[in-house]
């Protein structure tokens, strides 16, 4: 049998419900693993371990005594540093949250729980989300992909990615704002999905771009990122954005055939300046998907250009109003230099937030300032309604569309891009969150260079299960090809 | 055109942000280039277009207006900076 790490989370769960492993040696096995490489790696920022093992203890013994158990029985799973859990530490990343701690799970941890998965820890990510690379994480560790440790693993979600990527654990959940779950996914070569807006609630997701963030599972298959999906998935009180729509089972999906299912290629994202080698690998991957049987059929989407402008007015504005309840005053750091009120909010944000958010903080209450907000953020709001509009009349002639993920592949920890140039890394990625449709980011071979490629399928709206079942097609028949 | 340091000042002043000189350089500079960015969407004709405000159009559903379980006030105090008896515990800044 393969290392226990090895496995995917499907087959962990089979052997587990089959008894031929127990959840406590899986549980040991992973931490193992860990201890092994995240001091290289630098995926987890906080570690459940003694939880874990009492509850991987009792999942063995309520399987011993016969009992029903749930469908992730046993599955280590992580969690990114901005979801909230009973008791554990969430800092999203930041200084400002340093040493606050969840009391009370967010949604989904708490769908993990009932699911009989083992929460093992927290993921490391860019501060409040924002961010392309991991490194504005506030916490001293450096996220490395695992391909090249010199290289970012990509983010926000970075940890998410790389956890998965180094076979730290079976499955993690990342959040999705402008790509944050599909470029890593890409960058680490890893299955990254981000679902519909609405498929999955947001309650206890620490809010960055509350009309565009989603909570989404990185696996090693399409069939584990099913797996997750189904048990995240679904209506939620807490959430009024979740759709009351029925979850479909996303594993029964799998079929294994998309003779027929028109792929859309869009003309606007096959443009100059994308690396040679994602070139190549995409051309591939789009060959592998016509000797499927699948009927390609070239698309326009016009207002893709305006995609990542439309997106840098938006986000930031959210982010602007979301974040203003880090003020010192019920949670989080407060300055120690406080005179009045004024003193106390600025000095307790000035001290707890990092660049890149401050950063966006700035543009976000700019573009929503009296006498800007007309110009900036309804019009992004409305350019916003034209780029969704171009994918529902797109999915009138196809059935889900065909893009890259990343203009490049990784790149160096040390490189010093501007922040225009992060900006731009995500121009693939983003129209997805504008038009609240589903996107995957699968594994597309590597570069000349070792490094991992990736190609992107989006659906239309709650449509997860064609892009799942035309991402496991791809993904056994480049399993054929090695 | 673009933002002058005032600006900056006002934002910094509206955001409860604070920053020193090299800063405010570093943030007009940034944030003029990210406004030039932005400045294509004029491009796009809106003329008679609704802004896009609800992605999914999903009806709110109101729950029913009874009291339920909510957080104790230990729990909520549990992240406070400062806390005494179940109440959060701030600054003095009225009445000076």
């Amino acid at each position: 049998m393969n290392k226990i790490y090895e496995l995917t989370a499907l087959e962990i769960r089979d052997k587990i419900l089959s008894r031929e492993l127990t959840a406590e040696e899986v549980v040991l096995d992973i931490f193992k693993r860990i201890d092994e490489t995240d001091s290289q790696i630098g995926s987890f920022v906080y570690l459940r371990k003694e939880k874990a093992l009492k509850e991987a203890k009792n999942i063995d013994k309520r399987l011993a005594e016969g009992e029903k158990v749930g469908a992730l029985v046993g599955i280590p799973v992580a969690i990114k540093d901005n979801m909230v859990s009973i008791d554990d530490p969430s800092q999203s990343a930041s200084k400002i949250l340093k040493g606050y701690v969840g009391i009370y799970d967010a949604t989904v941890v708490n769908k993990l729980k009932e699911a009989d998965a083992i929460i093992i820890g927290k993921t490391n990510m860019d501060e409040f989300a924002m961010g392309s690379t991991t490194t504005t994480s506030k916490y001293d560790i450096i996220t490395r992909n695992p391909w090249d440790l010199d290289r970012v693993p990509g983010g926000s979600s970075g940890g998410g990615a790389t956890a998965i990527a180094s076979k730290q654990c079976f499955l993690s959940l990342g959040s999705d704002t402008g790509g944050s779950i599909r470029q890593p996914a890409a960058f680490c070569g890893v299955v990254g999905l981000k679902p519909t807006y609405g498929r999955v609630s947001r309650y206890g997701l620490m809010a960055f771009g509350s009309s565009l963030d989603q909570i989404g599972p990185f696996g090693k298959t399409v069939g584990d990122v099913a797996l997750a999906l189904n048990i995240i998935s679904g209506e939620d009180k807490y959430d009024a954005t979740v759709s009351k729509k029925a979850v479909p089972n996303y594993l029964e999906c799998l079929t294994g055939d998309i003779k027929g299912m028109k792929i859309g290629v869009p003309k606007e994202y096959f443009i100059d300046g994308i690396n040679s080698e994602v070139n190549k690998k995409t051309k591939e991957a789009l060959d592998i998907f016509k000797e499927l049987g699948a009927e390609i059929v070239e698309i326009s989407l016009p207002h893709t250009k305006y995609a990542a402008p439309t997106y840098y007015v938006l986000a930031p504005a959210e982010a602007s109003s979301n974040l203003a309840r880090y003020d010192g005053v019920r949670y989080g750091h407060r300055s120690e230099n406080v005179s009045d009120i004024d003193s106390l909010y600025i000095n307790s944000r000035t001290e707890g937030f990092g660049n890149e958010v401050k950063r966006r903080i700035m543009i976000g209450t700019y573009v929503l300032s009296a006498g800007f907000y007309d110009a900036y953020f309804k019009k992004a709001q409305k350019v916003r309604r034209l780029i969704k509009e171009d994918f529902n009349q797109a999915f009138k002639k196809v059935d889900i569309i065909f893009t890259p993920v990343t203009p490049n592949t990784a790149f160096k920890i040390d490189d010093k891009k501007t922040p225009l140039e992060l900006y731009l890394e995500d121009i693939f990625t983003i129209p997805a969150n504008l038009a609240g449709i589903p996107g995957i980011s699968l594994p597309a071979g590597m570069s000349k260079d070792g490094l991992p490629i990736g190609i992107q399928l989006l659906g239309r709206p709650f449509g997860e299960e064609d892009i799942l079942r035309a991402g496991d097609c791809f993904e056994k028949a480049m399993k054929e090809r090695i | 055109m673009g933002l002058t340091r005032d600006d900056i000042l006002n934002l910094a002043k509206l955001s409860r942000l604070r920053f020193n000189e090299n800063e405010i350089e570093g943030f007009q500079s940034d944030l003029n280039s990210i406004m030039d960015y932005i400045d294509v969407l004029n491009e796009v004709d809106t003329e008679d277009v609704e802004p896009l405000v609800h992605i999914n159009n999903n009806d709110i559903d109101l729950r029913e207006d009874k009291i339920e379980k909510s957080l104790t006030s230990k729990e909520a105090m549990v992240n406070a900076p400062q806390s005494e008896d179940g109440a959060l515990v701030v600054p003095k800044m009225i009445g000076e």
